[in-house]
């Protein structure tokens, strides 16, 4: 990756920010931190800061998390451009997430012409579902991959980032997020006005409705990444990770509402489905887009698996750490 | 065929060599297309047929549908990689070796795992056929129909490959192509609307991977009012895409440049 001057100076702020580096030579102006608590985890045999481990983010001065912020906002924007280079690709992608939204719809609609209001959506909201799903596939990577992390555990590159002074876990979630923002941009859009065109699609409710689909939008995406992360991370203790990635996807399609909206799931496997993190990812910011459903409640729901997810990987990263081997070369 | 054979069976050793993976992916394959089923289940949890058509017959629908693109993915599916081979710059390798670069294309990475797919639909069509009560003269069309269906879907998979030669960087239009075929074939043609359905009979001849026929086995009337004489036309339809898919696959070999990589 392309990495410019700013971009290492912004590390660089980042790596000597206070607290995160020892002052061995005591620079004039930079008293050294008494040791304890703030003092960063040093490596037991090398006695410096572990590498890779910003010693966690909390506790340190506002600068410091203003540094890490634009750090990660930086990856976010370079992970923007880079996947701006595969245009075509994308371009592709929208076509055929509209071929298949049209396909879907039309069965959706044969299903809602035979029952009408099944589920509580109407026909219209059914085909606004078909496509927001088609819609969802490129920002949420609902086809799983999408992340760089499995192919580098395997080529041994993961040493690299794991000496990066920032959460490994971090980075990578910033620079899924660039990818999904511009996948939205490309994939997400044509399919939707596609659809729009053809079958006329329902509009959100009201700025209300738009704002929490938005917030619904970015935490599904947070979700998202937490479970591909687990599932690229699992490449540390299984050589070959493609079994673990088709398992998951089965589950993704299956439990997001991809295949079908999960209300139409019946009795304890609709319960369980809509339970489940990966419902977070399509069913409910398409609920949200509908509003059929209580905002506030739905988010809290895709905010408390996004953190339990992500601290899962925080803990998975450490166990990794220990793990992983790196064969010189 | 035998080059086919021996390279399926080298990759196949080849696979072998990580058990672990290959079984979760067998079974991952098997899981993925089951859902197909379990959607189609869900939807006849609320009603009782769907374009008019009922459980057992969507169910039959959807099996030779299934077999055919599943028989058709595992001899042919690799095609649709192409592009990642002319990008690497291995396509040339392939050029150069003394055997048929399509045979070589096909072959690429065969796997257990295309198994499960095929296990699936056999199952999901060897559940219907006994619901549907048919009569044997009727019987007779189906490993027809399923022939039919491999040679169109294979097809469908050089085109959508021959294709990649003009469009390198996106390979993913063909997906639309060939697993949109598939996808549109699993349920009855009545649930779409007319003009694509003509579309599909007329111009890219998927109506006679399972439907046109199926309208002779199920003994159907046409939803659309098309004439009775192309529930027969499976076989030149299957040809005639087939003469179109290899003149394509060789204006594209013609035309092929390295990427110089």
């Amino acid at each position: 990756m392309y990495i410019s001057t700013r971009l290492q100076l912004c590390i660089a702020t980042v790596y000597s920010a206070p607290g995160t580096r020892p002052n061995p030579g005591g620079i004039p102006g930079k008293p050294d931190r008494r040791p304890g608590r703030h003092a960063p985890a040093r490596h037991r045999k090398y006695g410096c800061p572990r590498p890779g481990h910003p010693a966690g983010w909390q506790g340190r001065s506002d600068a410091h998390r203003e540094a890490a912020f634009l750090l990660y906002a930086r990856i976010a924007g370079y992970g923007f451009r880079r996947h701006s280079t595969y245009r075509a690709a994308a371009v592709a992608g929208a076509f055929t997430n509209t071929v298949f939204g049209i396909l879907r719809a039309y069965v959706l609609i044969a299903l809602w012409q035979a029952r009408p209001g099944l589920a509580g959506y109407d026909l219209a909201d059914a085909v606004t579902f078909c496509f927001l799903s088609q819609a969802f596939i490129g920002p949420m990577q609902v086809f799983g991959g999408g992340l760089e992390l499995s192919e580098r555990v395997r080529s041994g590159d993961v040493a690299l980032d794991l000496v990066r002074p920032a959460s490994l876990q971090m980075w990578s979630l910033a620079d899924d997020l660039g990818r999904a923002a511009y996948l939205l941009l490309l994939r997400s859009l044509p399919p939707t006005a596609v659809g729009a065109a053809l079958f006329g699609l329902v509009a959100p409710a009201g700025p209300a409705a738009c704002l929490s689909f938005a917030a619904g939008l970015v935490l599904g995406v947070v979700v998202s990444f937490a479970l591909r992360y687990l599932v690229a991370l699992s490449a540390c203790w299984m050589v070959d990770d493609r079994g673990v990635q088709s398992l998951s996807l089965v589950t993704t399609l299956f439990f997001s509402g991809m295949v079908l909206p999960l209300n139409l799931f019946p009795g304890w496997l609709g319960t369980l489905a809509e339970a489940l993190p990966w419902s977070a990812m399509v069913q409910v910011p398409a609920d949200l887009y509908l509003g059929k459903r209580d905002a506030l409640e739905a988010l809290g729901f895709q905010l408390a698996w996004a953190v339990a997810l992500l601290a899962l990987g925080a803990l998975a990263t450490g166990a990794a750490r220990r793990k992983v081997v790196i064969q010189g070369g | 065929m035998r080059t086919y054979l021996l390279l399926a069976w080298t990759w196949l050793r080849a696979s072998a060599q990580y058990p672990g993976p290959l079984i979760m992916m067998m079974l991952g394959s098997f899981a993925v297309n089951a859902l197909d089923v379990a959607a189609i289940l869900v939807i006849f949890e609320h009603t009782g047929s769907l374009g008019g058509f009922g459980l057992a017959e969507v169910m039959f629908l959807y099996g030779t549908s299934g077999l055919s693109f599943a028989l058709a993915d595992m001899l042919f599916g690799n095609v649709d990689r192409l592009s990642q081979h002319i990008r690497s710059g291995s396509f040339d390798t392939m050029l150069i070796r003394p055997a048929s670069a399509f045979t070589q294309m096909a072959v690429d990475r065969f796997s257990v795992h295309r198994f499960g797919r095929t296990a699936q639909a056999a199952v999901v069509l060897a559940l219907a056929l006994p619901q549907l009560g048919l009569a044997w003269s009727r019987v007779w069309m189906i490993p027809l129909m399923v022939l039919c269906g491999i040679v169109i879907f294979a097809s469908v998979f050089t085109l959508g490959g021959a294709m990649q030669f003009l469009l390198t960087n996106a390979p993913e239009v063909a997906n639309a192509f060939t697993y949109g075929g598939s996808t549109l074939t699993q349920y009855p043609l009545s649930v779409y609307g007319s003009e694509l359905v003509k579309g599909v009979t007329f111009v890219v001849p998927l109506a006679f991977v399972n439907w046109q026929p199926a309208l002779f086995v199920l003994d159907r009337e046409d939803p659309f009012g098309l004439p009775y004489w192309l529930r027969f036309a499976s076989p030149p339809a299957a040809v005639a895409l087939a003469a179109v898919a290899a003149l394509a696959w060789r204006a594209g070999i013609r035309r092929y440049r390295s990427t110089g990589s």
